[in-house]
């Protein structure tokens, strides 16, 4: 009988869901937070589940390359330094050994270079290839503190930032990218520095990199707190 | 053997023995809760699709689709925008997941599969059904709880359910769960495919309440009570 008492409630909740279709609604205000509940449970499967820290995703020859990989900012112009020279990435928050790292700097730690399906949001996809650091070579040399869980990544692109699960962004095939398809990263792509992985949906990866931040309390994020999944693993 | 009856009187007298049990409650409440889930993913798959109406890696080329680049109507979309569409078909996953889940653990646990599963041995009395229906025959074949064609559709819809299910978690995880995008031929084929279960559900939702108000009306209360007063006689 609890078993019908809690289909009944199920029934009510999908029969309003379906009924009120009709007017493009967004669950309004005693739905929608029911609904970012369920998103949190499926980004707890997402996270927990389904990710594996070790599992890669699969890379394609470069000759399925995609001509054309559609880029966007938040901004109303192109974000674009004044002065590339003087930029720097920022290191910081919960580590022993805080750095601010060039370019140049950059280019000197380990790289890593894949050709993989980049997934967006929107239901589109495209391949392309990615040049860059891994994250996890930056956590070694900044040397983190036991209580670090999360990751904040800010960018120069009016405030656009994403938070990461601490896993998902030792991952691996998770850099941050100074070169696609064989050439320095493009402004459009988010020069001079851009995160990116195979394992997440293209809006987690914040483009125009100015900071690194590893934190204890989970990080929001421009698209996420506006409702998109938070952990978005693909 | 519905091939070989001797023909009766057609068309079937209504049934004089008064109500019988026909659908156990789980059936029925899972029957009624499918129905509204599976309108709330589709109204939210229109939703979604609306960010991305085709199918096919950037460059192209596409795959065919009579909807490329269609705009649905706003009544037809649940969730307002992109990220409302996605909470809402990823939170009635769930249910409908569960839904059928159960159904499906019913079917099995009561034995009740073997009047809805089409099997080889159906053919011959849905060639029959069939003849009845394009006037070849005069009587209706005697049948079970439903007739061949009726299992033949059921468990084709049950099947197509799995697979919007399956090719659904292919888009939904296709790094995670690659194996099973690669099973549906890819990530957009697989989106591919889970468009057109929307189709085929839409179809036969439409066939199916034709079919109920034309053939057989009390069928739908007895969708809603349990018990059946109609023409159709169970001959199991």
């Amino acid at each position: 009988m609890t078993d019908r008492r809690a289909f009944l409630r199920l029934l009510a909740g999908g029969g309003t869901a379906s009924l009120v279709a009709a007017c493009g609604w967004d669950g309004g205000n005693a739905v929608r937070p029911l609904l970012l509940d369920v998103s949190r449970l499926n980004d707890w499967v997402g996270e927990k589940i389904l990710f594996s820290p070790r599992r890669l995703a699969r890379e394609y020859p470069i000759t399925e390359r995609t001509a054309r990989l559609p880029s966007y900012f938040i901004s109303r112009e192109m974000p674009l330094l004044q002065n590339p020279n003087s930029w720097r990435l920022q290191v910081g928050g919960l580590v022993r050994r805080p750095l601010a790292l060039s370019l140049d700097d950059l280019q000197t730690l380990p790289r890593t270079t894949y050709t993989v399906k980049h997934h967006c949001v929107e239901g589109w996809s495209a391949i392309a290839t990615w040049h860059g650091v891994p994250v996890s070579a930056i956590a070694e040399r900044c040397e983190l503190l036991p209580q670090a869980r999360y990751v904040r990544f800010d960018s120069f692109d009016s405030g656009y930032s994403n938070g990461w699960d601490l896993a998902s962004a030792m991952h691996p095939q998770t850099m941050l990218a100074y070169g696609m398809n064989d050439n320095p990263l493009p402004p459009t792509h988010g020069a001079p520095l851009r995160l990116y992985s195979p394992t997440k949906l293209g809006y987690k990866m914040t483009k125009y990199l100015v900071s690194v931040t590893f934190t204890a309390e989970r990080p929001g994020g421009y698209w996420e707190d506006q409702g998109y999944p938070w952990f978005a693993g693909v | 053997m519905p091939g070989s009856a001797p023909p009766v009187a057609p068309p079937p007298p209504p049934s004089t023995a008064g109500a019988v049990k026909r659908h156990h409650w789980l059936v029925r409440l899972t029957h009624w809760l499918t129905f509204l889930l599976v309108v709330g993913m589709i109204t939210s798959g229109l939703q979604i699709y609306a960010a991305y109406a085709k199918f096919g890696e950037r460059d192209g080329p596409y795959y065919v689709n009579p909807f490329d680049d269609t705009a649905f109507p706003q009544w037809s979309r649940l969730g307002g925008w992109l990220a409302g569409g996605l909470n809402w078909h990823f939170a009635l996953m769930w249910p409908l997941i569960v839904a059928g889940v159960l159904y499906l653990g019913y079917l099995v646990a009561s034995g009740e599969w073997r009047s809805l599963l089409f099997r080889p041995g159906d053919l011959r009395g849905a060639i029959e059904m069939q003849k009845y229906y394009l006037r070849l025959r005069k009587d209706h074949p005697r049948q079970g709880k439903h007739n061949p064609l009726q299992k033949l559709a059921y468990t084709f819809i049950i099947v197509v359910g799995a697979l919007a299910v399956l090719s659904g978690f292919a888009i939904y995880k296709p790094t995670q769960l690659s194996w099973l995008t690669s099973v549906f031929g890819g990530f957009q084929a697989a989106r591919y495919w889970h468009f057109w279960t929307v189709w085929i559900f839409t179809g036969f939702l439409i066939v199916h309440v034709v079919l109920v108000f034309v053939v057989d009306p009390a069928s739908l209360r007895a969708m809603i009570s349990g018990r059946y007063r109609g023409r159709f006689p169970s001959h199991d």
